[in-house]
């Protein structure tokens, strides 16, 4: 690309950036997810409340997001809280950072980053959420005394992981 | 809606004066100086007076002056070419870590070449670059030292004639002076530099032209072939509107003693009204046009947009706004942490800046800063407290 300097962004990027959907923390979230580093100059948190659609399927009901980071991290923020707002878990996990990037219109080829971004806090928030309640790891789990029992013996090696992983980011 | 202009470090609007005398050498005068005809002797003609203006504005002789295409291609003829011209095996070269890109790609490109060995000075915290560290540098191979009059991002003013005094006569030196010659003393005598670099659209002329000057007798090598042009020092053909426009552009260069003022209203009402905010850069030993700042927790690159949609014009060292994806190598160089950096926004003020236009970016500033807050949260802390 001959122009590499940022002054290229769409009108839907720009949008989304002067106006963000689902901004901000919410309150008693299921699960979050943090994603980014000070150093590259992104970091990004995905809030969600998990709530059951007319199916009966696990859906997510509220999504909100805080951001720190340029004008692709905030649109990429604000467009994945969007496309994953009332969809079902499943449905979300399988959001693509080509959907977020098409959402928008594109990206500058040095921005797509962001978008990845944004995707894995998403990502993040809906395996805290399944890491944290027992009867979700899966859908067709279904949850009975024994299983529930099985959850919680081992929910304390799971936290260990977790905490593992956040170092790594 | 009104847009403000708070940019011209990065460029300023060419004068009008300086547009007047530049046209007729488009349509009318349009000869090429080193033509034998009337047209090419006309050219010739504007190409000199000029040539001998800008002598005037540097203090120098005639025969000093060579015009190029901007400061860029000054800096790395000065880098390139007396590396080039030297005699030693492998000459050695001091200069500045927050030198302009020009200067210190010019420099990384001769290391990698194997031509010469670099030594890259830090600066101070307050971006200053001290004489003693320069006299630390100096090794029995240091063939020229290269330090900036001042810098284009936290426009701190370098002790340029301190270092001309240590260096006398005996190792090259040279001064980008690109950010220096609206504001401060050109005087290459009174500097003490072998050569001094500078470029027009910096000083309301136009983009596209620039010159070296070159102290008589310095050792250094033509880096660009292929026609007789400048003393057989610089070939190509001579961009006559430009270099006219330059040297009006050097006419017009006055003392503004506004623009101290109004940076200063500036600075004070952002660091006071503006929570966690702070000056990056000595407030002193500053070009009075100058302010950079950093404001935590906030992203440059979106700072720098939302003012933008308020019709302010501004720039950031923040890595979100250019293609390296790293902060501000002067930032980073004078302390600041990465996302310290991110943070930063420049504001360069310009002859036409007003108070009412400063009182009016602060209140925006404000407003864009506190919008950005709301959208980060608290997550930089809580990133710190996990790590």
């Amino acid at each position: 690309m001959f122009w590499k300097n940022m002054n290229n962004y769409t009108k839907k990027t720009l949008n989304q950036f002067l106006k963000p959907k689902n901004r901000g923390k919410i309150k008693n979230p299921d699960g979050v997810g943090m994603v980014g580093n000070p150093v590259c100059g992104d970091l990004m948190k995905v809030y969600i409340k998990v709530g059951k659609n007319k199916k009966g399927e696990k859906n997510i009901k509220d999504i909100g997001f805080e951001t720190l980071g340029c004008v692709a991290a905030v649109a990429s923020s604000s467009i994945t809280t969007e496309l994953a707002k009332n969809k079902t878990l499943e449905q979300a996990s399988k959001i693509t950072k080509d959907e977020i990037v098409e959402s928008l219109g594109g990206l500058p080829r040095e921005k797509v980053h962001c978008s990845v971004l944004a995707n894995q806090a998403l990502k993040k928030a809906i395996e805290d959420y399944r890491s944290k309640s027992p009867a979700s790891a899966s859908a067709s789990a279904k949850s009975s005394a024994r299983s529930a029992s099985a959850e919680s013996a081992s929910a304390t090696g799971r936290k260990r992981r977790r905490s593992q992983a956040g170092k790594a980011f | 809606m009104k847009r403000m202009y708070l940019d011209h470090a990065a460029t300023t609007p060419v004068d009008k004066r300086v547009l007047r005398a530049m046209l007729p050498y488009f349509t009318n005068k349009y000869g090429n100086p080193m033509s034998l005809h009337s047209f090419g002797r006309e050219a010739r003609k504007a190409v000199e007076e000029a040539r001998s203006k800008a002598a005037g504005f540097f203090n120098c002789s005639v025969e000093e002056i060579f015009f190029t295409s901007g400061a860029t291609e000054s800096n790395n003829w000065v880098i390139k070419g007396v590396v080039k011209a030297s005699q030693s095996r492998k000459p050695h070269i001091v200069t500045s870590a927050i030198e302009h890109h020009c200067v210190l790609e010019a420099c990384q490109g001769i290391e990698k070449d194997g031509l010469a060995e670099v030594t890259y000075l830090k600066p101070d915290s307050r971006g200053i670059i001290s004489v003693e560290s320069v006299k630390k540098a100096i090794r029995k191979n240091t063939i020229l030292v290269s330090i900036m009059y001042v810098n284009n991002e936290i426009g701190t003013l370098e002790p340029i004639e301190e270092i001309g005094k240590l260096l006398e006569e005996k190792i090259l030196f040279h001064t980008d002076a690109t950010q220096a010659v609206n504001y401060f003393n050109c005087d290459v005598k009174k500097l003490g530099v072998d050569f001094l670099s500078m470029s027009g659209h910096k000083i309301y002329g136009p983009k596209g032209i620039g010159l070296l000057y070159i102290k008589k007798g310095s050792l250094i090598s033509r880096v660009q072939e292929g026609g007789s042009q400048e003393g057989e020092m610089r070939a190509g053909t001579h961009n006559v509107p430009g270099i006219v426009g330059l040297a009006k552009a050097l006419d017009l260069v006055k003392k503004d003693k506004n623009i101290l003022q109004l940076r200063n209203h500036l600075i004070s009402r952002v660091l006071k009204e503006v929570p966690l905010s702070r000056l990056n850069g000595s407030l002193d030993k500053r070009s009075p046009n100058n302010a950079n700042f950093t404001f935590n927790n906030i992203e440059g690159e979106s700072l720098v947009m939302l003012l933008d949609k308020e019709g302010i014009a501004s720039s950031t060292g923040s890595a979100c706004s250019s293609r390296s994806l790293e902060p501000s190598h002067v930032l980073s160089a004078i302390g600041l942490k990465p996302e310290e950096a991110h943070g930063s926004l420049r504001l360069t003020l310009g002859k036409d800046t007003t108070k009412k236009d400063i009182d009016f970016i602060v209140e925006k500033i404000k407003k864009a800063v506190a919008k950005l807050r709301e959208i980060s949260g608290n997550v930089l802390e809580e990133y710190e407290q996990l790590h």
